[in-house]
């Protein structure tokens, strides 16, 4: 198999589990009881002119059809309870500005300080470097982002006074950042760790020194180089759970984000925006994590699509 | 003058003595025969950490499982005239708004994190090593498409899926007054656990079982004229069951990690039951009085998944010394 072939099947998949993403959220949305009138105070008459308005009373394979084709014209609906009448792509989209803003940001933080502990740690291995470095990875691991935030929002807003609680003024953006970064930025450590320990013991490394390369060059043109392409891989699955991640950063800190809509969107059952919502994120996992697929394997031609 | 190219061993006075009688003795006890699981216990001592891991990981359980027992409270029970109390003799974790004792409700909390962990790496572990058993054994195109089906599982968002299937089955579970009180959320995540989560296990078992296929000794096996169920029972079970008890251990932090941050989310435990999670989300409301509040559930949850992850670590490398890497 060739790369295109690889790459156009790889795409393939992607859209084969969009697809059955967006089937399975739309019956599984579909099999819950009652409608979305069902709370008002409405005459029996005025909640079935809503109902047919909005196209309730067909059969669901109607409905079905009826949704996949306004998705493909990025038509999600409207909300029928959070915001009222309001384009559930509108809500999406501005919403997920606010969270792209701040994910961007933790994104970046991650890396710039993840991957340059990683490899301090996987080059000074056994030494007192690597051991600091492990500990704070296996604990920052373990600690949930929630417990995070609450910590932060105890020491920092509550106690020292240092960082405002609420978002919108400003340094606000600090813990929010902070929580959504920690995860990503311990776990690149220990994957550039583990990835520079696995090239350090390659041949072509002995190699070059056997050739009489100097340690830096062998270390930085060739050991780092080699070390960083598994990392690419790990960038979908960091996408994801920076998303994740909002749901807790964005409720607990009230950033007015993509998370902490579908959380109350959750609570509110506001069906029709849960339902936006979550195709939306699982278009962008899926996505990403094609993108970083691809990228593997355009970098590192060694890696067969498995 | 000395010749440098000689090959002569230079030769000491004693170097022909006797040896003292127990100079072997330390080569000795290491040539032992032990078995499988007695060398990987044995590795497994050796390292401090995952011990260490292993005896928190004991506590956390003996407190979660006994602890209720022994406390004069139960989760759910409020006791009048003790509300909002800082922590005491009576209460050593404090109590919250409504008088519940806090140290009974992370008790009870810590139960159901161990219970979601285990229900869920059980899950994982069977329906995950049958699949990927077959898909391995198999080959060719039966191989070929239960790949494709892992491909596209691998691809759907468990988080989403869970809310998702949790909103569906809060309705029809609200009948059921057994499974309510445990709360849809958590029926959820075993439901997403065993429609998805199991693709990861599957992926390896089948990775192992390719490669153990291949092996001389299978193929020796197969022209002494083993039976198929012979083949697996003697052979493939005994040989990747090292790796699949690892794997397993890596999934009991992730299930407790998904379990807490949806009820964090109030998406999990449904109330009254106390879920580590949910109590971190209570105390929240009242972070600037009662701090403590928070710290007990915080704390429990971050030592259950940090000992966790470490000892799978160490488990890793005990039992499957091949894979170790650093």
């Amino acid at each position: 198999m060739n790369m295109a072939e690889r790459i156009l099947r790889r795409v393939l998949f992607a859209a084969i589990s969009l697809f059955v993403i967006i089937t399975l959220t739309f019956f599984l949305m579909n099999l819950l009881p009652g409608d979305p009138f069902m709370s008002d105070h409405a005459t029996e008459a005025s909640r079935a002119a809503l109902v047919h308005k909005y196209g309730l009373d067909q059969p669901v394979i109607v409905q079905y059809g009826k949704y996949l084709w306004a998705l493909l014209h990025g038509d999600m609906g409207t909300s029928y309870i959070l915001q009222k009448g309001r384009a559930v792509s509108s809500i999406v989209w501005e919403s997920f500005l606010v969270s792209l803003q701040l994910g961007l940001k933790a994104l970046i933080a991650a890396i710039v300080i993840g991957v340059p502990l990683g490899c301090i740690a996987g080059l000074y291995q056994e030494k007192v470097a690597d051991g600091v470095i492990r500990v704070i990875s296996a604990i920052g691991i373990s600690v949930p982002g929630y417990v995070l935030a609450a910590v932060l929002m105890l020491v920092l807003a509550v106690n020292l006074k240092v960082l405002p609680v609420s978002y919108g003024s400003p340094g606000g953006e600090v813990m929010p950042i902070i929580v959504l970064a920690m995860y990503p930025t311990c776990y690149l450590m220990r994957l550039t760790r583990a990835s520079i320990l696995e090239v350090l013991g390659q041949d072509y490394l002995k190699t070059e020194r056997a050739r009489g390369m100097g340690e830096g060059r062998v270390i930085f043109v060739h050991a780092l180089k080699n070390s960083l392409i598994p990392i690419i891989t790990y960038l979908g699955p960091l996408t994801a759970s920076i998303l994740t991640g909002g749901f807790v950063a964005e409720s607990v800190f009230n950033v007015p984000g993509l998370g902490r809509y579908f959380v109350s969107a959750i609570s509110a059952r506001d069906y029709t925006l849960i339902m936006g919502v979550t195709i939306f994120y699982a278009t962008l996992i899926v996505t990403m994590n094609l993108i970083c697929d691809i990228l593997y394997q355009v970098v590192d031609p060694r890696i067969k699509s498995a | 003058m000395k010749n440098y190219i000689s090959l002569q061993v230079p030769v000491e006075k004693d170097a022909f003595d006797r040896l003292p009688a127990d100079f072997y003795q330390d080569e000795e006890k290491d040539t032992r025969a032990v078995g499988y699981w007695k060398a990987a216990w044995l590795r497994l001592k050796k390292n401090r950490i995952a011990m260490t891991a292993l005896v928190i990981i004991l506590l956390i359980t003996l407190f979660a499982v006994v602890g209720p027992l022994l406390s004069p409270y139960t989760y759910d029970q409020q006791v009048h005239g003790d509300e909002n109390l800082f922590p005491c003799a009576a209460h050593p974790f404090g109590t919250d708004r409504l008088g519940r004792d806090l140290m009974v409700r992370c008790m009870i909390g810590t139960r159901i994190s161990l219970l979601v962990g285990v229900v869920s790496a059980f899950i994982v572990m069977v329906i995950g090593s049958i699949y990927g058993a077959i898909s391995g054994l198999c080959g060719g195109k039966v191989d070929l498409v239960m790949m494709r089906v892992v491909d596209v599982i691998y691809s759907v968002p468990e988080i989403l899926l869970i809310v998702v299937i949790k909103l569906v089955i809060d309705e029809p579970l609200s009948h059921v007054a057994a499974l309510q009180k445990i709360g849809s959320g958590l029926i959820a995540i075993f439901i997403v656990y065993g429609c998805l989560y199991w693709v990861g296990m599957a992926r390896i078992v089948r990775g192992q079982v390719m490669q153990l296929k291949e092996m001389e000794y299978v193929t020796a096996a197969n022209a002494l004229g083993a039976k198929r169920g012979e083949l697996i029972r003697e052979h493939l079970i005994p040989n990747c069951i090292g790796q699949l008890i690892a794997t397993v251990m890596m999934q009991i932090p992730s299930a407790i990690f998904t379990e807490a941050f949806l009820s964090f989310l109030g998406m999990g435990v449904s109330a009254p039951m106390a879920s580590l999670g949910s109590l971190t989300s209570d105390a929240l409301s009242g972070l600037t009085v009662a701090p403590y509040r928070m710290i007990f559930p915080a704390v429990i949850i971050s030592l259950i998944i940090l000992s966790f992850n470490l000892f799978g670590d160490g488990l890793r490398d005990a039992l499957d010394p091949k894979m170790k890497k650093s």
